[in-house]
């Protein structure tokens, strides 16, 4: 009944056993090719993320100040002390925001599939204002906690409500499930906030995700998550080949579906979390990033998760430093993504073959 | 002149032309069948009699009228479709969906009346669904579902229907079922235009057939007198043997077998 | 299914959905005399009515009409117009996730009225005026972009059209209460939550026009409409002009979101739930226009009523979000038929 999630399953480009070793080892090398361009791509916005800003560094500043800075120079201390953290923030949640977005979409067979969409971000925030409400809120490493765990358990109820009932988790049932759980976590939240100007206050800067302005010892407490999140998504490419087949045909190839839905869940609400504790709700990455690499790649979960993967911290970084020159007062990350992201996914949509819809 | 034909048509989708000065003439009470390979314009020009494809050039006419001119109830009460992919609405009951074949005889103030109610019950003693009414359409089984969306159709009272590939996805029995019911509803005097991807069920069923390639037709009248060896290999490039079917005598293509013409060849060299 | 004929003249009806609709008719109307009944200075239902029909004393009848009588109105009109609103648009994107709420249209009138709250600083009628400007440009917007030559507007494009454009004013609608004084981005805050508090006849009165014209209209393409649901080809084969259909209900449908919003703010979720809810009770398929209004009334005045009895002073947008959001997921934990969500 949905016809979002009823895409016709594609069968993965790489599993085609007709094609010749040659076109195969092409197809290898293409794939190195994607990569590399992409790393590049990766290594020069890193540069310019460390380069530009709302302040004049001078270019030859930005190695010594990531590496040796100069306690005298300060350029240098920006470089380090401000430009650095930030863009390696931006390389952790850009990364973890493409790849879930990805194993989500794979997961629910839904190209519209995002992490908002499983009530992640809804179980973060208002884990967050409730947090904001009660205790101290000066502690930023408190909220971060708090979204992740309210990531955490959103991501849950949302499994256990669409897994219940006869049909299972069918995509269809995970998006309404996921649709009426961020409901009513975003009325709570809307509700906790509205109660004092102090809370609302606090939240509705945290509400709008940024890189800048977030505590920086964050960094150090989420990446393991990220990289343990990584790991896991990038195992089940295989598995989440073999389920965009379809629940039978995936049995049928040995693959065993309930445990890639389980597992890739495991993996999307540990990178989301992370990602939303970090920098807060962003929107766009996680839904636009796989959609752009699927009309480069084709549906092959072994190129589609890497090359989000490289991607998505291009885009979030890009998106960041386009809201540091643009205004002069900053703007926010998540409001640069959703500028830029969605323009150019109504692109997508409109050239789009019939597959990708 | 024909109930409906259609005059120097030019069909095309959005950049493609699909057909250029394309006319073609059904036969009144006829079971008419259009055959051609994939993509040579059969299922756009079945859309084009049914208006669902307005032509960049041409007219269809129906009883002496283009049917661009009339209006979309006054057509849809003369001339009927069965499309190739419907949509069932989610639970739907049997009885539900063949009454809604009953739209262009229904308005604000004429929602059911007593002639709505026969023509659904005759329509689906006709197709023999009627045991099925108040079954759920999205748990009957594909030549059932088929069967009653020709209810629908057949609800709607229309002289002509137009069938696009009702046999798709049907096994054997089935679509044997569903041509003898189209066959059957021909008798009574309907005319009957089908694009059907097999022959020989076109060969057996139909009193008129139009052979299509590359949007023109090559060939039109009665299977007996049209189909050969020769149509054949020049509709469908396919080499075959045209034999008397032992059950109807009707025309009935033979493929050539090619592994053996194959065996042969290698035999000599 | 009865009929009742006379003449040339056939009139059929559903028992089953009449008793619904007579039934939700009956339980937004119980709750609009509770809601007007509530209040520092508590009224009892049989004096509401009284004074509704102008029996009461003057001092009651002043409480009513002027100050409560007007919320419980704008409550609901606009719970009759986010429910058909939102079966409208489910069913021409033949989609329950083609809601108003999600394609942007409710997003983008909230932006009309934040721009004119924040930055203009306009009066009720400025913000009423605004608010429908943002709505109609939006779905402008997000009909342009998803037409394309030869096949009109199709359904998921649509969808996905509208999840962009919704993100993209989110995102501006964020930017703009961060940038705003903090009472005025409170207040603003609370407007955006979906609130009937203080609502006058100067909302309710335009949005009962709106409902006057437009309810009719979309009722009266209501058969046309289900016909869509057999898919494009078969609907225009029985007769069906389908896209001119699709076209008069997506204006009737901008026309309510539109209106509905600029009274009492994005209430969340009842034009999402509401469809789904009346189609569940009428056990009927396809899309239920009369139904789904009379729902999403249902569904609105009663979470006012809840809002009204808080402890803490809540906008009706909290109430509905977590009322139907439960309701949702309890639908779908207890319902297995596959498809049926």
């Amino acid at each position: 009944m949905l016809p979002l999630a009823s895409r016709r399953p594609e069968p993965p480009a790489g599993a085609d056993g007709a094609r010749g070793a040659g076109a195969l080892r092409s197809g290898r090398r293409a794939r190195l090719g994607w990569i590399a361009l992409l790393t590049v791509l990766l290594l020069l916005t890193v540069v310019a993320s460390l380069a530009i800003g709302a302040e004049h560094v001078a270019f030859g500043r930005v190695l010594p100040g990531v590496f040796s800075p100069d306690p005298g120079s300060r350029d240098e201390l920006i470089v380090h002390e401000l430009r650095l953290p930030r863009t390696l923030l931006g390389v952790a949640v850009g990364a973890a925001l493409g790849l879930a977005g990805a194993v989500m979409q794979a997961l629910t067979r839904n190209p519209l599939a995002e992490p908002g969409l499983l009530g992640v971000n809804g179980g973060a925030a208002l884990a967050v204002v409730v947090v904001i409400g009660t205790v101290r809120a000066d502690d930023a490493l408190v909220y971060v906690w708090a979204a992740f765990v309210g990531a955490a358990g959103a991501a849950a109820l949302v499994y256990a409500i669409g897994a219940r009932g006869r049909g299972g988790a069918s995509p269809a049932r995970l998006v309404l499930a996921g649709a009426a759980v961020n409901a009513v976590f975003s009325a709570l939240t809307a509700g906790l906030m509205l109660l004092s100007p102090r809370s609302f206050n606090g939240f509705r800067f945290w509400q709008v995700g940024s890189l800048g302005g977030r505590e920086m010892s964050i960094l150090p407490r989420v990446l393991p998550f990220v990289l343990a999140g990584t790991v896991l998504a990038l195992l089940l490419a295989r598995p989440l080949n073999a389920l965009a087949m379809g629940d039978e045909a995936g049995r049928a190839l040995g693959s065993r579906p309930g445990r890639t839905r389980a597992l890739g869940a495991v993996a999307v609400v540990v990178l989301c979390g992370s990602a939303t504790a970090a920098a807060g709700p962003i929107a766009f990455l996680g839904l636009a990033v796989p959609f752009i690499v699927r009309t480069l790649a084709g549906p092959d979960q072994r190129l589609v998760l890497p090359y989000s993967l490289l991607l998505a911290p291009v885009l979030l970084l890009g998106a960041d430093i386009v809201g540091r020159v643009v205004t002069p007062g900053e703007l926010e990350t998540g409001i640069v993504t959703a500028f830029l992201g969605a323009p150019l996914f109504a692109v997508m949509v409109r050239r789009g073959r019939t597959r990708d819809l | 002149m024909t109930q409906l034909h259609a005059d120097d048509l030019t069909l095309a989708y959005e950049r493609r032309v699909v057909a250029e000065d394309l006319s073609v003439e059904i036969p009144d009470e006829s079971f008419t069948v259009i055959v051609g390979p994939n993509a040579c314009g059969k299922s756009t020009l079945l859309r084009a009699l049914a208006r669902l494809l307005r032509p960049r050039d041409g007219t269809v006419y129906l009883d002496g009228a283009p049917i661009s001119a009339l209006p979309p109830k006054r057509l849809a009460r003369r001339l009927g479709l069965l499309p190739q992919s419907p949509l069932t609405p989610e639970g739907i009951t049997v009885a539900d969906l063949v009454a809604r074949g009953r739209y262009p005889h229904q308005g604000l103030l004429r929602q059911w009346s007593r002639e709505d109610e026969t023509a659904v019950a005759d329509a689906l003693a006709a197709v023999g669904v009627a045991d099925l009414a108040d079954r759920v359409v999205d748990e009957l089984s594909g030549g059932q579902r088929q069967r009653v969306w020709l209810a629908l159709v057949l609800a709607q009272e229309t002289g002509v229907m137009l069938l696009d590939e009702p046999t798709t996805y049907l096994d054997i029995a089935h679509q044997i079922e569903v041509l003898d019911l189209c066959a059957r509803l021909h008798e009574e005097g309907r005319t009957l235009v089908a694009v059907l991807h097999d022959l020989n069920h076109a060969c057996r069923y139909a009193t008129h057939l139009i052979a299509m390639r590359g949007g023109e037709v090559l060939a039109a009248g009665p299977p007996a007198e049209i189909v050969t060896a020769d149509l054949v290999e020049r509709v469908f490039g396919l080499p075959c043997r045209v034999v008397p079917c032992p059950e109807t005598a009707t025309p009935m293509v033979v493929p050539a077998d090619r592994r053996r013409a194959r065996a042969l060849t290698a035999d000599t060299l | 299914m009865r009929v009742m004929r006379a003449g040339a003249v056939s009139l059929r009806w559903e028992p089953r959905t009449a008793a619904v609709c007579g039934t939700l008719a009956l339980v937004a109307a119980g709750a609009a005399v509770l809601v007007v009944g509530s209040g520092e200075f508590p009224i009892s239902p049989p004096d509401v009515v009284r004074a509704v029909v102008g029996q009461g004393d003057r001092a009651t009848e002043f409480i009513v009409t002027t100050l409560r009588l007007p919320r419980a109105l704008t409550g609901l009109l606009a719970g009759l117009a986010l429910g058909l609103s939102g079966a409208i648009f489910q069913s021409v994107s033949r989609n329950p996730l083609g809601s108003p709420d999600l394609i942007g249209f409710t997003t983008g009138s909230a932006t009309g009225a934040l721009l004119q709250i924040l930055v203009f600083g306009g009066g009720a009628v400025a913000i009423t005026v605004s608010s429908v400007a943002g709505a109609v440009l939006t779905a402008l917007a997000v009909y342009a972009v998803a037409y394309r030559r030869g096949s009109g507007v199709q359904g998921v494009r649509l969808v996905l059209i509208g999840v962009a454009a919704a993100a993209m004013l989110e995102a501006l609608n964020s930017y703009l209460i961060t940038r705003a004084e903090l009472r005025e981005a409170y207040e603003a805050a609370f407007w955006l939550t979906g609130s009937l508090n203080g609502r006058d006849w100067s909302q309710a009165v335009p949005l009962a026009i709106a409902l006057a014209v437009l309810v009719p209209a979309a009722l009266a393409l209501a058969r046309p409409l289900g016909m869509g649901e057999l898919g494009d080809d078969a609907a225009r084969a029985l007769g069906v002009p389908v896209q001119r259909t699709r076209a008069l209900l997506t204006v009737a449908g901008v026309g309510l979101v539109a209106a509905a919003t600029a009274a009492a703010g994005p209430v969340p979720f009842v034009a999402l739930a509401a469809p789904q809810l009346a189609r569940r009770l009428t056990r009927r398929p396809g899309a239920q226009l009369l139904p789904a209004a009379l729902t999403g009334a249902a569904l609105l005045v009663p979470a006012d009523l809840i809002s009204l009895h808080l402890p803490v002073a809540m906008p009706v947008g909290v109430v509905t979000g977590v009322l139907g959001g439960v309701y949702l997921a309890w639908l779908l934990s207890t319902t297995g038929r596959k498809g049926t969500a």
